[in-house]
C-alpha cells in the first residue's frame, strides 16, 4: 500500500501512481496490483480509488449527455450529426418533433438541413453502433442565434465548476445564456454582441488556466475589467 | 582500397565530440501544431522531425475499419530537402517499411481496443535527417499521441546503439551509421519494461549485441525523462505564470 505522487501533481502516461489495494479510476489502468496513468493529467487519490483528471481528451459519447452537433448528411434513416467525437451520431425523424414523419410527403431537409447546428441529447450508445440522438426534450433543437465556442472536452467540468458554481457565475456576470455541450462545444447567446464577446473571452481563459486554483475569482475580476474597458 | 575513416579517436572521443555512451543534445516540444489533434517536434543532434496525430476518428475508406479495435495508420516521410541529395517525395521502399515498424512499435502502447471502428492517423515528417530518424520519429510520435489525449499504457522512447571503429556507441549519427559496423535501434516502454522495436543492421557478436542493447535501453530511459518533461512543460508554464501573477 503505497502512493507515489501528491494529490493534484501532474503525471504522464505510464507513470506508476500507486501499488497495493487500490482501484483504478478514470484515466488509469491496473496491472497486477499496480495502478498506472494512461493520460497526461492531475492525479487524484480518493480513498482507495486513483483517478487522473486529464488535461486534454477527446469526447467519448455517454448516454444522457447534452451535446452540440452539426448536421453533415441526410439519408433515408435520418440525419448524420458530427458531434466532435470519434463516432458520428444519428438523429432519427421519430426523435425530432411530435409530428409524424411520412417519407412520401415530407422532406427531411425541411426540418433540419446540412450545416444546421443542433443541441441534442444522447439516448443510446454502446460502441458497436453509432450514438443515437434526440431533440424531443425542451431546450433541445436547432440553434438559430448566438455563438459557439469550442474547448477541449477535458475542460468542461472546470467550466461548469463544483455544483455549477463557475457556470452560474458566468451566466450572472456576463448576462448571457450559456449551454454547455459535454462534447466541448458551448453555445452562448446574450442580449448584445458585447456580452457574448466577454463570455467567449472568459471561457477561453478558463480553458487555458483550468488546472490552476483560485480561478473563479480571477474570472470575475477579468469580466469586471472587460466591462469597465468598454464603458 | 579506400582508407578507413577514424570514427573514434585514441581517447575514446567520437567525431562530434561525444563520449561513447553519450546522447546527442535533444530538444523536445509537445503541441506545436494547432490543426492536428496532437503534435510534437524533436531535434536530436542535426535531426529535425515533426510528428502529428489525428483521431480517433471515422475510418475512410470504410472497409478498413476494424470491428474490435482502432486502426493505427502511420506514415513516415522524409522531406525532399531532408538529405544532401534531393530525395524524391514519393514514398520509397525504405519509408514504407519504416512506417510499418514504427506503427508496430507504437501499437502495444495504445489502448486501441477502447475505440473500435475508428482510425488514428499518425504522420512523421523528417525535415532534416542525420542518422537514427526512425527512433527519433518514434520518440516524437509517442509524445504526439500523448499530447492528443489518446489513452496509452506507457510512452514509447526509442534510441539506437551500434558499433563503429570497434567501439560500442550510443545514438549513432549519420556518419557512424554509414561507416560503422552495426546499428541496433530499440523502442522501449520504460514503465512497463517492454520492448516494441528491435532491429539489427550489420554484424555483432552475441556479447557485443547484448552490450549495445543494454546501452540503447539506457538511452531510451534518458529520452523517456525528456519526453515526460516536454509533455508537462506547457501546463507547468501556465501554472507558474498564474501563480506569479497572483503574488503581485
Amino acid at each position: 500500500m503505497s502512493i507515489f505522487y501528491e494529490n493534484r501533481e501532474i503525471v504522464t502516461p505510464g507513470d506508476l501512481l500507486a501499488e497495493g489495494e487500490f482501484e483504478a479510476g478514470r484515466n488509469t489502468y491496473k496491472i497486477d496490483s499496480k495502478i498506472h496513468a494512461c493520460k497526461l493529467g492531475l492525479v487524484e487519490y480518493k480513498g482507495k480509488t486513483v483517478h487522473v483528471v486529464a488535461l486534454n481528451t477527446f469526447y467519448v459519447p455517454s448516454v444522457g449527455d447534452t451535446v452540440i452537433g452539426k448536421i453533415i448528411e441526410i439519408n433515408l434513416h435520418g440525419w448524420t450529426v458530427d458531434i466532435d467525437s470519434p463516432y458520428l451520431a444519428t438523429l432519427r425523424p421519430a426523435e425530432t418533433f411530435n409530428k409524424s414523419y411520412n417519407p412520401q410527403k415530407n422532406e427531411l431537409s425541411e426540418f433540419l438541413n446540412i450545416g444546421d447546428l443542433i443541441q441534442a441529447k444522447i439516448i443510446a450508445y454502446d460502441r458497436t453502433r453509432n450514438p443515437l440522438l434526440t431533440i424531443k426534450e425542451p431546450g433541445l433543437g436547432k440553434i438559430t442565434r448566438g455563438q459557439i465556442v469550442k474547448v477541449s472536452p477535458a475542460k468542461i467540468p472546470r467550466i461548469i465548476g463544483r455544483k455549477g458554481s463557475m457556470i452560474n457565475m458566468l451566466k450572472r456576470e456576463t448576462r448571457c445564456n450559456i449551454v454547455v455541450g459535454q462534447n466541448g462545444l458551448i453555445h452562448i447567446y446574450g442580449r448584445n454582441p458585447e456580452d457574448e464577446r466577454i463570455a467567449v473571452l472568459a471561457i477561453k481563459k478558463i480553458e487555458l488556466e483550468a488546472h490552476t486554483s483560485g480561478l473563479t475569482d480571477r474570472i470575475v475580476e477579468m469580466i469586471h475589467k472587460e466591462r469597465r474597458g468598454v464603458v | 582500397m579506400k582508407e578507413k575513416i577514424r570514427l573514434v579517436d585514441d581517447s575514446g572521443i567520437r567525431t562530434d565530440g561525444r563520449k561513447p555512451d553519450e546522447l546527442r543534445p535533444i530538444k523536445l516540444e509537445a503541441g506545436v501544431l494547432s490543426n492536428a489533434d496532437g503534435s510534437a517536434y524533436i531535434e536530436q543532434g542535426k535531426n529535425k522531425i515533426l510528428a502529428a496525430v489525428y483521431g480517433p476518428r471515422e475510418v475512410h475508406p470504410r472497409h478498413l475499419a476494424l470491428p474490435d479495435r482502432a486502426l493505427l495508420r502511420c506514415r513516415y516521410h522524409m522531406a525532399p530537402f531532408s538529405v544532401q541529395e534531393r530525395k524524391s517525395p514519393a514514398p520509397s521502399r525504405r519509408e514504407i517499411e519504416l512506417s510499418k515498424v514504427i506503427r508496430e512499435s507504437l501499437e502495444p502502447a495504445i489502448f486501441l481496443e477502447r475505440f473500435p471502428r475508428t482510425a488514428i492517423d499518425l504522420f512523421i515528417e523528417v525535415l532534416q535527417a542525420d542518422g537514427g530518424t526512425r527512433v527519433a520519429g518514434i520518440t516524437a510520435a509517442s509524445l504526439a499521441l500523448a499530447d492528443a489525449g489518446i489513452p496509452m499504457k506507457d510512452m514509447v522512447a526509442a534510441c539506437a546503439a551500434g558499433k563503429a571503429d570497434g567501439y560500442i556507441l550510443l545514438d549513432l549519427n549519420d556518419l557512424e551509421d554509414k561507416e560503422g559496423e552495426a546499428d541496433v535501434p530499440v523502442a522501449y516502454m520504460p514503465s512497463l519494461n517492454r520492448v516494441g522495436l528491435l532491429q539489427m543492421d550489420g554484424q555483432l557478436t552475441p556479447e557485443e549485441f547484448e552490450k549495445a542493447f543494454n546501452l540503447a535501453i539506457e538511452g531510451c530511459k534518458r529520452i523517456y525523462a525528456l519526453q515526460k518533461e516536454a509533455l508537462k512543460a506547457k501546463y507547468l508554464a501556465i501554472k507558474e505564470a498564474v501563480e506569479e501573477a497572483e503574488q503581485k
